[in-house]
C-alpha cells in the first residue's frame, strides 16, 4: 500500500509550483493516491462565479445528493488544488504542510 | 439554481421547416424572454476568444412568453391499452421471469393493472416490495392489501414469480423460485392467504415494469418503476387459460410488444427500455440477438430511462428561406437565469450555400448528453484534476429525470445504452466546459474570423441522407471530437472521400464507437460499450449487439473499420491536465505537403492555446496495421505530454509499466495528410485540443495558418493527384 512520506516537502512544493501538467514520478504517485478517493464524501469545488470564484465542497454519500459547501473560496483553480492537496496531505500523513 | 431551460423538437432544421421550442421555468410561473441568436463562439473565459453571439433581430418569435414548470415522466415500462379481455377477469394469475437489479429500493411494480399511488390506488400488481421481497398487491376503495413472500430476491439472479387470486374462494397464492439453485438456497414454498377483495379497474392499462397514476395532461404516467430484466410475462384467468402471453423476443428492434395469446393484446415500450438483453436461457453459443432472438427475450427496464420529456410547445419558428446556415440558439432569460437552446440551421436540401461545411457532431453531443462522468467515473479526478461542479452539474446530480448519457450508469449500476435529444441537454450549450458543442464553436469562431463562408450540417442528417448531404461541398470540416458514428454516417463520409471530397478532421478520438439511431423514435441513439475501448462501463456478456439494427456495437475498430482507415489516425491516449506542442517531421517538407506549411517557418507548432498546447485532451496516431494508408504523410507529432496521459486500454493487449506520456512513445498526436480517390484528400490533426489554439494571438498563429492553408487548398477545384 502506498504511503506518503511526510518528509518529502519538496514534492509538495513541486505541486504548488505546477499543479497541472507533467510531474516527477514521485509526485505523480502522490497525486494518483490522493485522487483515488471514492466519490462518497470526497472533496470537490463548486463554481460560484464563472471563471472567477470556486468554493470548496464535499460530496455526500452519493453524487445524487447536494454537495456541502465547506467555507473556503478560491480565486483560481490552482489555489483550490493546492488547498485540497494540503487537506489530503494532512489526512494521509497526520502532519500539516506548513507552506503556502 | 437553474431557473429556465428548454429543448427543441429537432436539432437540425432547414429553411421553410418549422422548429418547436419547449421551455420549463423551473422556479415557477412567470414571464421569460426568448431571442434567437446565431452563435459564433461559446468560450466565455476571460483569457479566451470571448463569447460571441449575433441577435437575429427580425426573428418573429423574439419576445416575452408566459412560462411555467413542465414535468418529466421518466422511467421505462410497457403499457398495454385497456381491453375487454382484462375487464372480464374475476380472478387472475400473473407470472414472469425477473432478474432484479435494485431490490429493496422502494416498492417496484413488476406487472399488473394498477392505477394510483401504491398505498391508495386500485387494481392488482405483482411487485418487489421495499424489503426486496416479491409481493402481491391488491387495492380497492382506498384500501391496499399485500401478500409478501418471506424471502427477498437477490440482485442479478433469475427467478420465476407467480401470483394468483382465485375469484370464487378468494384464495391468493404467491411463489418465487430461483431458476438455478445455488448453495445456501432454501426450498421455496408457496405463500397462501385469503384475499379480502379482488380489485377491478376498467380504464387502466395493463403495465409491465411500472404501474400508472393519473396525469392531467398525459392521461397516465408511470410510477413504481421496476429496475431489472423481465422476460415472458403472462396473464391467465383463474382457471388457467391464457389471457395474454407477451413475447419480448419479437420485434426487438422496435417499440412494439407482441402478445402471442388469443386476444392479441399488444403493447408499447415507453421511455426506451433496453431490449435485446440476454434472457434466462442464454447459452453463450451466440453473442448477438439476431442469431437466436429466443435467447434474448428479456428487456431491461430502468427507473431513469427517458426518451421524450414531451413538454408542451411554447413557440414555433419557421426558418426563413434567406436565413444563413449556422449554429443558432434560442436565448432564454428569466430573472437571473439564462439558457441557450441550440439548433443547427442547414441550407435547403440538396443545396450548398458555401464551399465548406462544418459537420456538427450531434451523435457525439448525444452520447455525452447530461453526463455525470466527470465526477462519477474512475477517470474523473485522476485525469481532469479536481471535480469542478457548475450550476448545471449541481442541478443534474439531483435531477436524474433529465436522462443519462451513454457514459453513465443507471441507478441500478447497469450501463446506459440510450441517449435522446428530446430533453434539455445542459452540456450542449455555449458558456460551458470546452467540450462537445462549446469546443466546436472554436471552429465556427475561426471560420468567422478568417471570413470563410460555411454551412452547418450535422450527424443525424448525415445518418439519414448519407453522401447526398456532403457531395455538394468542396470540403467538410469535422468537430473537435466526432467520436460516435453510425454505419450510414461512416459510409457517407467514406463515399464522399471516394468521390473526391476533402475532409479536415480537426479533432481527436474520432470515428471510434459504432452507434445506431432508432428507426421509430426520432432523436434516440443507441450504443453498447462492448468489452474493449476507453469506456466507463462494459456490456454484459452477449449484449454487444444493437437492438435497433443487430449490428455489433463497441469500437468501430472491432467492426473492421478502424479510424485510421478513414482519416489516417485513431485514438491512442487521453489526459485532461495540459496540452503540448507538435514537432514537424521530415514529411512536412515533402513537396506534397508544401501547401500545408506555406508561411510556417517554425519546426515547433501549437505551443500555445486554451489547453496549453494544440495537442491536448485526446490524441490519435497512425497505425498502418489497422488502416493508415501507405502513402499518408505523417507531418508532425506532438511530444512532451504529462504522465496523466497513458496509452489507451483498447490499444494494448496487456497493461504494463511505461505507458504514460513521459515513457511511452505512443503517447502523441500525429498530424497527417493523404490523397484519396478522384482528387480528394484528408487532413487530420489527431487532437481534440487543436481548435483551442486557433484564436491565439488574434487568430494569427501557426495552427491557424496551417488550418487555413489546408482549407484554402481543399476548397480549390484542382484535384489532388495520387502519389
Amino acid at each position: 500500500m502506498f504511503k506518503v512520506d511526510p518528509s518529502r516537502i519538496d514534492l509538495a512544493r513541486e505541486f504548488r509550483a505546477k499543479p497541472f501538467g507533467r510531474h516527477s514520478d514521485e509526485l505523480q504517485r502522490i497525486l494518483n493516491f490522493f485522487r483515488s478517493d471514492p466519490v462518497a464524501h470526497n472533496f470537490c469545488v463548486v463554481c460560484t462565479k464563472p471563471h472567477q470564484e470556486w468554493a470548496l465542497a464535499r460530496f455526500r454519500a452519493t453524487s445524487r445528493e447536494p454537495v456541502d459547501l465547506l467555507g473556503p473560496v478560491y480565486g483560481s483553480l490552482e489555489d483550490a488544488e493546492w488547498d485540497i492537496f494540503k487537506l489530503r496531505w494532512r489526512r494521509h500523513t497526520g502532519q500539516a504542510l506548513e507552506i503556502d | 439554481m437553474i431557473e429556465i431551460l428548454g429543448y427543441t423538437d429537432r436539432l437540425a432544421v432547414r429553411p421553410g421547416e418549422t422548429i418547436e421550442f419547449k421551455v420549463s421555468r423551473e422556479t415557477g410561473d412567470g414571464f421569460y424572454r426568448a431571442d434567437i441568436v446565431r452563435l459564433r463562439c461559446g468560450d466565455d473565459r476571460p483569457d479566451g476568444p470571448g463569447f460571441q453571439e449575433e441577435l437575429v433581430v427580425d426573428a418573429v418569435v423574439n419576445g416575452d412568453y408566459q412560462g411555467r414548470k413542465q414535468e418529466i415522466d421518466c422511467g421505462s415500462y410497457v403499457s398495454i391499452p385497456p381491453a375487454a379481455a382484462f375487464n372480464a377477469l374475476a380472478g387472475f394469475e400473473l407470472s414472469c421471469l425477473i432478474w432484479p437489479t435494485l431490490p429493496g429500493v422502494g416498492e417496484q411494480t413488476v406487472m399488473g393493472r394498477w392505477s394510483g399511488d401504491s398505498e391508495t390506488g386500485m387494481g392488482y400488481a405483482l411487485t418487489i416490495n421495499s424489503d426486496g421481497k416479491p409481493c402481491l398487491r391488491l387495492g380497492a376503495d382506498g384500501k391496499v392489501w399485500r401478500l409478501a413472500f418471506p424471502t427477498p430476491v437477490t440482485a442479478r439472479r433469475w427467478y420465476r414469480v407467480t401470483a394468483r387470486v382465485e375469484s370464487k374462494t378468494s384464495e391468493a397464492r404467491l411463489l418465487c423460485v430461483p431458476l438455478e439453485e445455488r448453495w445456501g438456497d432454501r426450498p421455496a414454498v408457496a405463500c397462501d392467504a385469503t384475499a379480502p377483495f379482488v380489485a377491478v379497474t376498467e380504464d387502466t392499462p395493463f403495465t409491465i415494469a411500472a404501474h400508472v397514476v393519473r396525469d392531467a395532461r398525459r392521461g397516465w404516467r408511470g410510477a413504481g418503476h421496476f429496475n431489472g430484466k423481465i422476460e415472458a410475462p403472462e396473464l391467465r384467468d383463474d382457471e388457467g387459460r391464457v389471457v395474454a402471453r407477451w413475447d419480448f423476443a419479437q420485434d426487438i428492434s422496435g417499440i412494439a410488444i407482441r402478445d402471442t395469446g388469443p386476444h392479441r393484446l399488444d403493447g408499447v415500450c415507453i421511455n426506451l427500455p433496453t431490449r435485446a438483453m440476454t434472457g434466462h436461457n442464454w447459452t453463450a453459443e451466440v453473442m448477438n440477438w439476431r442469431q437466436r432472438p429466443q435467447e434474448y427475450a428479456a428487456i431491461h427496464f430502468h427507473e431513469d430511462d427517458l426518451y421524450d420529456c414531451a413538454w408542451d410547445t411554447d413557440f414555433t419558428w419557421t426558418i426563413p428561406q434567406t436565413l444563413k446556415s449556422g449554429i443558432y440558439a434560442a436565448r432564454l432569460r428569466a430573472g437571473a437565469g439564462e439558457d441557450y437552446v441550440p439548433f443547427f440551421v442547414l441550407p435547403p436540401k440538396g443545396v450548398a450555400r458555401a464551399p465548406v461545411a462544418f459537420l456538427a457532431s450531434s451523435a457525439t453531443y448525444l452520447a455525452y448528453a447530461n453526463s455525470h462522468d466527470h465526477y462519477e467515473d474512475p477517470v474523473a479526478e485522476r485525469c481532469h484534476g479536481l471535480a469542478v461542479l457548475s450550476p448545471a452539474d449541481l442541478f443534474l446530480m439531483q435531477r436524474r429525470d433529465f436522462g443519462l448519457s451513454t457514459y453513465d450508469h443507471h441507478r441500478d449500476g447497469s450501463g446506459s445504452c440510450w441517449s435522446s435529444r428530446l430533453r434539455p441537454i445542459l452540456n450542449i450549450r455555449p458558456k460551458r466546459a470546452l467540450w462537445s458543442l462549446n469546443a466546436d464553436l472554436h471552429i465556427t469562431d475561426w471560420l468567422e474570423a478568417i471570413g470563410q463562408a460555411y454551412d452547418v450540417i450535422d450527424d443525424e442528417t448525415l445518418h439519414k441522407e448519407g453522401l447526398a448531404l456532403l457531395e455538394n461541398y468542396s470540403c467538410v470540416i469535422t468537430g473537435t471530437h466526432p467520436e460516435y458514428f453510425s454505419t450510414a454516417m461512416l459510409k457517407g463520409v467514406a463515399s464522399y472521400l471516394d468521390a473526391g471530397g476533402r475532409l479536415m478532421y480537426l479533432g481527436g478520438n474520432g470515428f471510434y464507437w459504432r452507434v445506431a439511431f432508432h428507426e421509430e423514435l426520432p432523436g434516440a441513439m443507441e450504443m453498447r460499450r462492448g468489452e474493449a475501448g476507453t469506456r466507463m462501463w462494459t456490456s454484459e456478456p452477449g449484449e454487444t449487439g444493437l437492438a435497433t439494427t443487430g449490428e455489433p456495437s463497441g469500437m468501430w475498430r472491432h467492426s473492421g473499420y478502424a479510424p485510421q482507415r478513414l482519416v489516417g489516425v485513431g485514438f491512442i491516449s487521453e489526459g485532461f491536465d495540459s496540452g503540448s506542442f507538435y514537432r514537424r517531421l521530415p514529411a512536412s517538407h515533402d513537396p506534397r505537403a508544401q501547401f500545408i506549411f506555406a508561411g510556417v517557418a517554425e519546426e515547433i507548432v501549437g505551443d500555445f492555446g486554451v489547453f496549453g498546447g494544440a495537442a491536448a485532451l485526446e490524441l490519435d496516431i497512425v497505425n498502418p496495421k489497422v488502416g493508415t494508408p501507405a502513402h499518408a504523410l505523417r507531418l508532425a507529432s506532438s511530444e512532451g505530454h504529462s504522465n496523466v496521459y497513458v496509452v489507451a486500454q483498447g490499444e494494448v493487449g496487456a497493461n504494463h509499466p511505461g505507458m504514460d506520456g513521459i515513457e511511452s512513445p505512443l503517447v502523441r498526436a500525429d498530424m497527417v495528410f493523404f490523397e484519396t480517390l478522384n482528387g480528394g484528400a484528408v487532413f487530420s490533426t489527431g487532437s481534440i485540443g487543436w481548435a483551442g489554439s486557433l484564436a491565439h494571438d488574434g487568430y494569427d498563429n501557426n495552427i491557424s495558418r496551417i488550418t487555413r492553408n489546408v482549407l484554402e487548398r481543399f476548397i480549390a477545384p484542382a484535384p489532388f493527384a495520387m502519389p
